[in-house]
């Protein structure tokens, strides 16, 4: 292990490699390539249809310059994670859904709104998923001014 | 074909959580379902990172009560891959062999439920008899029949006990015996055929859209399994292999459980057998910064964290998806074109979790009300009240205690 050739990697570094702003492989399992926010659809559907990538999840965390979206992607025959990294910039955050060509993002985009209010453009079903529909408007709890009300 | 709409929960007629179903209905075929989760949101993402490192195992382990040990042995993958270390070779030894019997209970648990939802409640009676022995085993190993709390980063809590072993060795033996014999007779019992077979396909294609994982996407020929995709613990110096089946269906999902009982007997067996010697904690000082992605396969599939830390004492963000989350959404394949009657087994067949798909707080809505403990009380107190103006001055529960407390005295 570690010294046999990842195919699916390198085939998004072959096809991609222009749009692809950084990549880091953090050991022989787990890799993450940075993309521009405008990008993530191409590169994820190449690896979805492509590369029969299966995508795990998506992780979105609050940061000082913009919420970081991650898309996890793993690639069983490489014994690989990779990650698709972008950065949306706030106030207000908006990217293309993923939704519209895989299914499997749907639930998980509508989750991300829902805790960082992440607007998935296109998305087929945009609608609350987890939090209770009388959660306030414009209220994310994962972002970093959300302050916990006094109890 | 006139349209119908048949709301199926929030409190599901099968399973003992909240969720709720709307079901578009021309007839008796369902043609849309549409599904609404939420009920269960507790915020254990958020809660994570108000705990240390070290803490973290301890509550992510009550996401779920079946499957407690797969949420912490990601944890700890995800914190490892973090720091970039293993864990020593007699630790990973012993997680394997708790994350099997962890399988082997579930999976013994789900089959009996299933036998249940059909109204086969020999089925059930079997199966939760053989679980027993499973989960006395579980207490003896790691003190504990659920909740092991043996998952620590960098390694385990507690040495397993290797006088233990023979004890152990013998009543696995005991559990292949009567595997064998139960997934025999269920396997190719003509009522269980009549009822799970055809039913609920899951295409192949579908399989893949959606994502799943676990043994609802090996029962769709798919071998996707994360012990050997990315093996973790002592899993790729063990013999097993990954159990698929062709059918698609509801039977093919219990027919993969059932195999893989014998798969995880094997594997524990040879743990105990194989297990060295040495020490079992790798002893983490300090968690660098950085990111982390740890899964495992969990009796339902694969379960998914990762962690980010600052350098910190706790992780700054903390992502977990659990199997059920992306094997729910497939019922949108999977119950279109069936019969009502069928819905509710083949969302069974999934084993859904909901306590793990969403990980409640009382807060403020905006409007000024914030409930608190106490006002729940005065809530209870008030509906008590009601009850009793209705019923006159004593509750139907209050009329039964008294008859039976006069009774006795009698």
């Amino acid at each position: 292990m570690g010294m046999e050739e990842k195919t699916a990697l390198t085939a998004i570094k072959q096809k991609y490699g222009a749009l692809i702003k950084d990549v880091f492989e953090r050991s022989a399992r787990r890799v993450y390539v940075t993309v521009d926010k405008k990008d993530v659809p191409v590169v994820c559907r190449f690896m979805y249809e492509e590369l029969g990538g299966r995508l795990c999840t998506a992780s979105g965390i609050d940061t000082r310059s913009g919420i970081e979206i991650l898309y996890h992607f793993m690639f069983p025959p490489d014994k690989q994670i990779i990650t698709v990294k972008t950065k949306v910039p706030k106030p207000s955050p908006e990217i293309e859904s993923l939704g519209t060509f895989l299914p499997a993002a749907i639930w998980i985009e509508r989750e991300l709104y829902d805790i960082l209010g992440v607007v998935f453009r296109n998305h087929p079903d945009p609608r609350r998923l987890i939090m209770a529909d009388d959660w306030p408007d414009g209220v994310y709890p994962l972002r970093r001014d959300f302050k916990e009300p006094e109890r | 074909m006139k349209r119908t709409i048949i709301p199926l929960g929030p409190f599901h007629p099968l399973l003992e959580e909240a969720e709720f179903y709307t079901l578009h209905v021309e007839g008796e075929r369902v043609v849309d379902v549409d599904i609404r989760i939420g009920y269960m949101h507790r915020g254990i993402e958020k809660l994570s990172t108000q705990k240390t490192w070290d803490q973290v195992p301890f509550l992510v382990e009550r996401i779920c009560g079946i499957c407690s040990t797969s949420h912490p042995m990601a944890y700890v993958n995800a914190v490892e891959d973090l720091c970039g270390i293993r864990a020593p070779e007699r630790a990973q030894y012993i997680r394997t062999i708790v994350c099997e019997l962890e399988r082997i209970h579930s999976h013994l648990l789900w089959v009996g439920l299933a036998g249940h939802f059909i109204g086969y409640d020999t089925v059930f009676m079997w199966a939760w008899k053989y679980r027993e022995p499973i989960l006395d085993i579980c207490e003896k190993l790691t003190g504990n029949r659920n909740h092991y709390a043996m998952m620590k980063p960098g390694g385990v809590r507690r040495d397993f006990n290797p006088d233990d072993f023979p004890w152990v060795q013998k009543e696995m033996d005991k559990v292949i015996t009567a595997t064998e014999m139960f997934t025999g007779a269920v396997l190719d019992d003509p009522v269980l055929h009549a009822r799970t077979k055809g039913v609920g396909i899951l295409k192949r294609e579908d399989a893949i859209a959606y994502g799943t994982v676990g043994p609802t996407v090996r029962a769709s020929g798919i071998p996707d399994d994360i012990r050997a995709d990315d093996p973790y613990d002592a899993y790729d110096r063990v013999d097993w292999k990954v159990i698929t089946w062709d059918s698609c269906d509801v039977f093919g999902k219990a027919a993969v459980r059932l195999l893989e009982l014998i798969e995880s007997v094997n594997i524990v067996k040879q743990c105990l057998n194989d297990m060295p010697e040495g020490p079992i904690d790798a002893k983490i000082r300090a968690v660098p910064a950085g990111e982390g992605i740890g899964h495992a396969e969990a009796p339902r599939g694969e379960v998914f964290h990762y962690v980010r830390g600052d350098g910190g004492n706790s992780p700054i963000r903390h992502k977990i998806r659990a199997p059920s989350y992306v094997n729910i959404p497939s019922f949108k394949a999977t119950c279109v074109g069936e019969t009502i009657s069928d819905v509710a087994l083949i969302s069974a067949a999934v084993d859904p979790c909901y306590c793990c798909t969403e990980r409640m707080a009382v807060l403020d809505r905006g409007n000024g009300i914030t409930m608190t403990g106490k006002d729940l009380v005065e809530l209870s107190r008030q509906a008590t009240k009601r009850l009793k103006e209705d019923y006159g001055a004593e509750t139907p529960v209050e009329k039964t205690i008294r008859k039976l407390m006069t009774k006795e005295m009698v």
